[in-house]
């Protein structure tokens, strides 16, 4: 046997808590699934999935529509709220995490490849660590892009200047990274729900379309059930508040202090549930 | 000389259930050093004894254990062991040398040691030529050894084997039995399921026959073979006057019969204790009752042992 699996043995069998090893292995794991969640016949519906919310900014880019307020520099902020919340959140944010996360166990499962990680020597926590984190930079990477860039293209094309001045000078930046942080708060939060998902249910679109009915109805709920749900954490969050119309069922926004801290802890509770889960698996492809 | 436990494969009372489906029932063994086949029919349990072994699946009974190591800790495991399965299936759009040398990064090593380790597989299974085609246009017996290649990369001490030879052209097949031998020599325990019996009859050190989930017997092929008292030995004897030594040897109470050759110039004897009649053979030449050529076991192979215990011919080539 060589020196160098003798040092890793020896290393892994003395401490339980080996960091150096693990940091090496994700950084395997994350390389292999980023290039698979980048560059694979699979991540194609993720970019069009990306550029969805882009393509209505792009025909307002060229064609301003009738009807003043599109032409009053201080509605942008609304109209931006509107689109985040209903392109990019509830859209972008939700299907895309689903896609992305419920893929990295079972679409090798359907791939018949998993195996390939069970048969090394690495814990399956930090498999699920690695899966996670490469997950979590594809979606940021992807939608907080989206988020920038349509935010971007709302602005500059019709207010150049005030535009500018209101992103290097005014609050447009602050904003811009507010939108781009619940942007990552939901990849997180997201996420950490359609890994776990993938790795319980066979056929993950029936929790997905529940849980998206679920979001989208969150304003009918009680304000006790409103908790139950991340949109309500996020929408606590977002700079300009979209009025939720006439029914909605008025609840406080948790403050930014307990909404960040608490899907951080959610996410990490749904991640050792799926670690635990990923520990006792079998692989049966027949059976799945 | 005797073997820790630390040195062997542990099946400790296990059995496997897939809901009311039995894999594998009550499974004791102990396997040391070597290449031990597991030989049966389809269903018998054989992937399913491996999957055990490697923690792909986990027991309903019993506990398992690898060279001192459980099998629900694949980080200390898979430093020991390699798994060559049967699913043959890949990553997608990976090269035959990204394949081995990814997940030997994912087993911790630094990119350099999994360049060299990657090399060596690959020059093991002799794929160096094809190694940086992508394995998706592989032929069936290429992608079998980039598998192989994958399963050894990290020289580990114990390699599970599921069927290692399908889809190899005699020449690769050869060549391989060769390498596993090599490896056995080296002190590694190799466990092999094959269906193709004179293989596995010309490489094992030991076999394990399985049938329903159960294990019908264990051990070296002869000595499995001669527990057998049910089933008398078949010997043919090639000498000058098989009639008359036929004569003298159905005499014997633990000869049952004796039938001549198709050719005449032999003679079939089944006995139910072999070493007797060597004994006995070895008077009868001394008296120069016949002068025999030769003398050779018909069943004391695999084929027999498998045919006898679990009913059908087994596999072949």
């Amino acid at each position: 046997m060589s020196s160098a699996i003798d040092a890793i043995e020896t290393k892994s069998e003395k401490s339980p808590l080996n960091w150096s090893l693990w940091a090496r292995q994700i950084g395997a794991i994350l390389r292999l699934e980023l290039e698979k969640n980048f560059l694979s016949r699979r991540s194609l519906l993720i970019y069009l999935l990306a550029f969805l919310p882009l393509f209505p900014l792009l025909l307002l880019a060229f064609f301003t529509p009738p009807g003043k307020e599109w032409r009053d520099f201080n509605q942008m902020g609304f109209f931006y709220s509107l689109i985040y919340n209903g392109l990019i959140l509830r859209t972008l944010v939700f299907f895309g995490s689903a896609w992305i996360f419920m893929n990295l166990f079972r679409g090798e499962i359907i791939d018949r490849s998993l195996h390939y990680y069970f048969l090394s020597a690495v814990r399956r926590e930090v498999l699920v660590v690695g899966k996670y984190l490469s997950g979590l930079v594809t979606s940021i990477v992807l939608f907080t892009a989206t988020t920038v860039v349509a935010m971007l293209l709302l602005y500059l094309p019709h207010f150049y200047s005030q535009s500018v001045r209101y992103f290097t000078e005014g609050r447009g930046l602050g904003q811009l990274l507010t939108y781009a942080g619940i942007t990552i708060l939901g990849c997180l939060g997201y996420g950490a729900f359609f890994l776990v998902v993938g790795l319980f249910v066979r056929n993950p679109i029936i929790p997905a379309v529940v849980l998206y009915l679920w979001e989208w109805l969150n304003f009918l709920l009680p304000p006790l059930l409103k908790k139950v749900s991340v949109v309500h954490y996020l929408n606590s969050l977002v700079p300009v508040p979209v009025a939720e119309g006439p029914f909605a069922v008025v609840a406080e926004p948790t403050p930014a202090w307990i909404a960040i801290p608490s899907m951080l802890l959610v996410t990490i509770l749904v991640l050792i549930l799926a670690a635990y889960r990923i520990r006792h698996m079998e692989i049966r492809y027949g059976s799945d | 000389m005797t073997i820790s436990t630390n040195q062997l494969i542990i099946f400790d009372n296990v059995s496997k259930f897939y809901g009311e489906i039995l894999g594998v029932n009550r499974v004791n063994l102990q396997i040391a050093p070597g290449i031990t086949s597991l030989v049966g029919p389809n269903g018998a349990g054989k992937s399913t004894l491996m999957n055990l072994m490697t923690g792909l699946l986990r027991p309903t009974r019993g506990a398992i254990s690898l060279l001192g190591v459980p099998t629900d800790q694949p980080e200390r495991l898979f430093r020991k062991v390699g798994y060559c399965t049967q699913f043959d299936s890949f990553p997608r759009g990976v090269t035959g040398r990204e394949f081995i040398n990814s997940f030997l990064l994912v087993h911790g090593y630094d990119g350099k040691r999994a360049n060299e380790l990657s090399q060596l597989a690959l020059e093991r299974v002799n794929l160096v030529e094809a190694a940086d085609r992508k394995v998706a246009g592989y032929s069936k017996g290429m992608r079998q050894r980039i598998r192989l290649a994958q399963s050894i990369a990290h020289q580990p001490a114990v390699m599970i084997l599921d069927e290692p030879l399908n889809g190899l052209d005699p020449m690769v097949r050869a060549e391989t039995i060769a390498l596993f031998r090599k490896l056995a020599s080296e002190g590694l325990h190799l466990i092999i399921s094959s269906h193709i019996l004179h293989e596995v009859d010309m490489m094992s050190d030991r076999v394990v026959l399985l049938n329903n989930g159960y294990i019908v017997a264990e051990g070296n092929i002869h000595g499995v073979r001669d527990e057998m008292e049910e089933h008398p030995m078949q010997i043919l004897i090639r000498c000058d006057d098989p009639a008359k030594l036929a004569a003298y040897v159905f005499a014997r109470d633990h000869v049952v019969e004796a039938r001549l050759h198709e050719d005449r110039r032999g003679l079939f004897v089944k006995t139910r204790d072999a070493d007797r009649f060597y004994l006995m053979l070895n008077h009868a030449v001394a008296e120069g009752e016949v002068s025999v050529e030769s003398i050779a076991p018909v069943d004391d192979d695999l084929s027999a042992v498998y045919q006898y215990l679990i009913g059908t011919s087994g596999g072949s080539a």
